[in-house]
């Protein structure tokens, strides 16, 4: 027992620290499940309406790949709940290995847990306590799901069905977490591992959910989010699959703790080597510096982005192949017959694809601030760096690389979907402007860090939270019916919707405009403010 | 002589935290001045102030002859700066730091780059996270001393070094006021100040209460004196600057004012002497002297001409 000493320590002192964190994150996950439910709800009043509407959702490969299948097409609970199913399963993983993250190698990376070994602590404390913060995070974020879905007025089975799923999903990734702590010597990179197995859970899903047939289905058994959707909540109620996350778990937890008897204190898995004794020629400028430290993830998104666009276009060339059902037919026709449903689902996954690039970008610029609070923008500006030199090397590497990953993802998509619609010529230039038409959002949500940067540097992980406010606009803004005004506040609304729909040239320069002015601003109150 | 730094009366408050409280500090071209202190006296405060990194709320600050908020980037070139928190880029080797550090600075002198690596001993090809937390100082201090400027601003540049690097460290420092480098060296170790230093200023919340040459300030303190005596001791009572006096037979302990010396001596010499150590103050002793008010409790807000 004494490889555990401490636990409960380390467990409190977490909470401590997260317990304005942790809450918030519950809150906003129950209240997405139960509006979201309350919101569909209303809208399938007729029986007939919902499995209508289902059947056109199972039909729509494009929706298939991104939400999953419907099991129960006349199930109320799995219809309204789809659209957070897998994907919600994929946020609640997230935030469940974050947690794991932050409370073992950032801990260890930082020093912090070194003065903590140093006291009374058990080898596996640390890493008992995060699963244990974790855990219970997700679980008793899965509970309330669970309760707010009852209150909604949806069947108590099906409703625990639902919430456990979610935790599951948390759990699954907390254990890879554990694992991905132990290899890394770096939080940041601990973080993008566990991303990079999320972002294949939910590839691998969305395989086995596309395939037309079903031969290929037994590919999303290979992932934590396709156990999640196979928990089959309001439409089965499949509790037995919940035993295979926790077996995941276990085994991962049991990785972990084999890692941890084999490596020392601060080391990771893979040892580093050593590196050049001199820094390269071109090592002369604060732009050299700043892209030597974004490169390696930039390059990670853009492969990312890449594949993404490949899939995009791929799926978008099977859109006319599914529509099977008379009304959805008759959808078509009010698109504008085949290209039209093909052009609307691309300008939705160019939309996505835009949300998420903006996370790069936001990231990026958020690395101004930890430079900053590391203590390594201080000898910068101690030669003969200017302060506008420095903020311009890491903004421009936020603005061109979202303008990077975004016009790869379109090149991407132009060449897969043109390749199997026969028109590549074509296809590559329109959605290489449906993907240019995302930048001006994008840059505005990343001017947001400039400026907080600039102006209030300890809100700036605000910029997140302005992201997720955007997000959850465009998102719910017309299920929940908010005021058109509070739906043009998020910038992605005023995006035109490229290609097939209409192109207007004012609010691609108005949200230029104000993303450059923004920037400017951020400029401007950086150079007055201490620095520190 | 000119002077590399002049401030006075520089003030700067976090919030309702005095940091700086009428500072003055005056750094003439070409001496080693030490800058001494305790911990959360205000040195990093006015260090980053005339790096421009920090705006001064009041007062007047000129770097080499210029002003370093507003000309922050321009008097860079000219000048080096070691952090008494050294970090580095967990994925750039200590080599690449040095070397990049010194081109932002307008050149880095090759010859002494390798010269420094090899007497701090230092490893160049070790990522930024691998290194601990001397020999990230160690980094800072060779891409420092490496680059050819006027000035060296140094914050408590010896706090993670071991006694050998230590050492190193003040030849080198040693080597630079030989080059007429003008350097600014914070410090709470006394004995480095005492040995490296032409002028220094003790600082105290947020003032510089004391400045001046080793000499000149030892001047203001008392030497301690053992004597034995042929006869027994006579007169020393009446003399004026005398301290804690104690005479046991022929044998005298006493502390004098530096400035009453001679006639301690005289007076001494007329009963003859047989034996005697006479100790000059050390910075210690003046150091002290400046805080001894703030080590017992923190309560005590008189102002600095009752400590004087």
């Amino acid at each position: 027992m004494n490889d555990f000493v401490g636990t409960g320590t380390l467990v409190r002192l977490a909470l401590r620290r997260d317990r304005i964190l942790i809450p918030i994150w519950i809150v906003v996950f129950v209240m997405t499940a139960a509006g979201s439910a309350k919101a569909t709800m209303d809208l399938y009043t007729d029986p007939k309406a919902l499995v209508d509407a289902a059947r056109t959702s199972n039909a729509s490969p494009a929706l298939v790949s991104l939400y999953g299948r419907i099991f129960d097409e006349s199930s109320l609970g799995e219809v309204s709940l789809f659209k957070l199913t897998a994907f919600g399963a994929l946020l609640v993983a997230l935030l469940g290995g974050m947690l794991v993250v932050r409370h073992t190698r950032s801990e260890e990376e930082s020093g912090r847990l070194e003065l903590l070994s140093a006291g009374v602590l058990g080898r596996y404390a640390a890493l008992t306590s995060a699963l244990i913060v974790s855990g219970a995070t997700v679980i008793v974020l899965g509970l309330l799901t669970a309760l707010s879905l009852m209150g909604s007025g949806l069947d108590t089975k099906g409703s625990f069905a639902f919430g456990l799923m979610w935790a599951a999903a948390g759990l699954s990734f907390a254990g890879v977490a554990a694992v991905t702590s132990q290899v890394t010597e770096s939080a940041r990179a601990a973080n993008g591992l566990t991303a990079v197995v999320l972002g294949m859970a939910y590839v691998l899903r969305a395989i086995g959910d596309s395939s037309a047939d079903g031969s290929t289905q037994w590919v999303s058994w290979l992932s934590p989010i396709g156990w999640s959707q196979q928990v089959r909540a309001y439409a089965g109620d499949r509790w037995a699959v919940l035993l295979v996350p926790l077996v995941f778990l276990a085994v991962l937890i049991a990785a972990a703790t084999a890692l941890i008897g084999r490596r020392d204190l601060g080391a990771g898995l893979v040892r580093p080597r050593p590196g050049p004794p001199r820094a390269a020629k071109s090592l002369r400028s604060p732009l050299a510096l700043a892209w030597r430290l974004h490169r390696g993830s930039l390059l990670a998104w853009g492969f990312a982005f890449l594949l993404l666009g490949l899939l995009v276009g791929n799926i978008a060339s099977n859109v006319d192949g599914f529509v099977t059902s008379d009304s959805a037919k008759e959808m078509v026709q009010k698109l504008g017959g085949v290209e039209g449903i093909t052009d609307a689902f691309l300008a939705t996954e160019m939309g996505m694809v835009g949300l998420l690039a903006s996370a790069f970008g936001i990231q990026a610029a958020l690395r101004l601030r930890s430079e900053e609070t590391a203590l390594r923008a201080e000898p910068l500006l101690a030669t003969g760096v200017s302060r506008a030199q420095w903020l311009a090397s890491h903004v421009l590497m936020a603005l061109l690389g979202t303008g990077v990953l975004i016009l790869v993802a379109g090149l991407g998509s132009g060449i897969s979907s043109g390749a199997s619609l026969g028109n590549v010529g074509r296809q590559v230039p329109r959605m290489l402007a449906a993907a240019a038409v995302q930048l001006p959002a994008i840059w505005l949500v990343t001017a947001l860090v400039v400026i907080l940067f600039g102006f209030a540097p300890k809100l700036v992980t605000g910029g997140w939270a302005l992201y997720g406010v955007f997000l959850l606009i465009g998102q719910f803004g017309e299920i929940f019916n908010l005021p058109q005004w509070m739906i043009n506040l998020s910038p992605y609304g005023h995006t035109p919707r490229l290609p097939g729909g209409d192109f207007s040239v004012a609010p691609v320069l108005w949200l230029t405009a104000i993303a450059a002015a923004l920037t400017i601003t951020g400029f401007a109150t950086f150079r007055r403010r201490d620095i520190g | 002589m000119t002077s590399a730094i002049v401030v006075s009366g520089l003030h700067k408050s976090y919030g309702s935290t005095h940091a700086l409280d009428g500072l003055d500090l005056e750094v003439a071209t070409g001496e080693v001045h030490g800058f001494l202190g305790p911990n959360g006296a205000g040195k990093s405060t006015t260090i980053r102030v005339l790096l421009g990194l920090l705006r001064g709320d009041a007062g007047d600050v000129s770097l080499l002859g210029g002003d370093p908020w507003g000309d922050a980037a321009k008097l860079h070139r000219r000048l080096a700066y070691v952090p008494g928190d050294v970090n580095l880029w967990p994925n750039l080797t200590g080599g690449e730091v040095i070397d990049l550090l010194g081109r932002l600075r307008g050149g880095l002198d090759e010859k002494k780059r390798d010269e420094l690596l090899r007497r701090f001993d230092l490893d160049p090809t070790k990522k930024g996270r691998t290194y601990s937390k001397g020999n990230r100082q160690k980094v800072a201090l060779v891409a420092a001393l490496a680059s050819d400027v006027e000035l060296l601003i140094l914050d408590e540049p010896t706090s993670g070094l071991d006694p050998l690097m230590e050492e190193v460290f003040r030849q080198c420092i040693e080597e630079e006021r030989q080059r007429d480098r003008t350097v600014l060296l914070s410090s709470h170790i006394l004995s480095e100040v005492e040995a490296l230093c032409d002028r220094i200023s003790i600082i105290r919340r947020g003032k510089v209460v004391e400045t001046g040459t080793l000499a000149d300030l030892r001047h203001l303190t008392r030497t301690s004196i053992h004597a034995e005596l042929a006869g027994s001791p006579n007169g020393l009572a009446q003399l004026p600057g005398i301290h804690d006096l104690d005479v046991q037979g022929n044998r005298v302990r006493l502390e004098v004012d530096t400035a009453q010396l001679e006639a301690v001596m005289r007076q001494l010499s007329a009963s003859g002497i047989t034996s005697l150590v006479a100790q000059p103050p050390t910075l210690e002793e003046l150091f002290l002297r400046h805080y001894e008010d703030d080590v017992p409790a923190q309560d005590s807000q008189e102002p600095e001409a009752a400590v004087r």
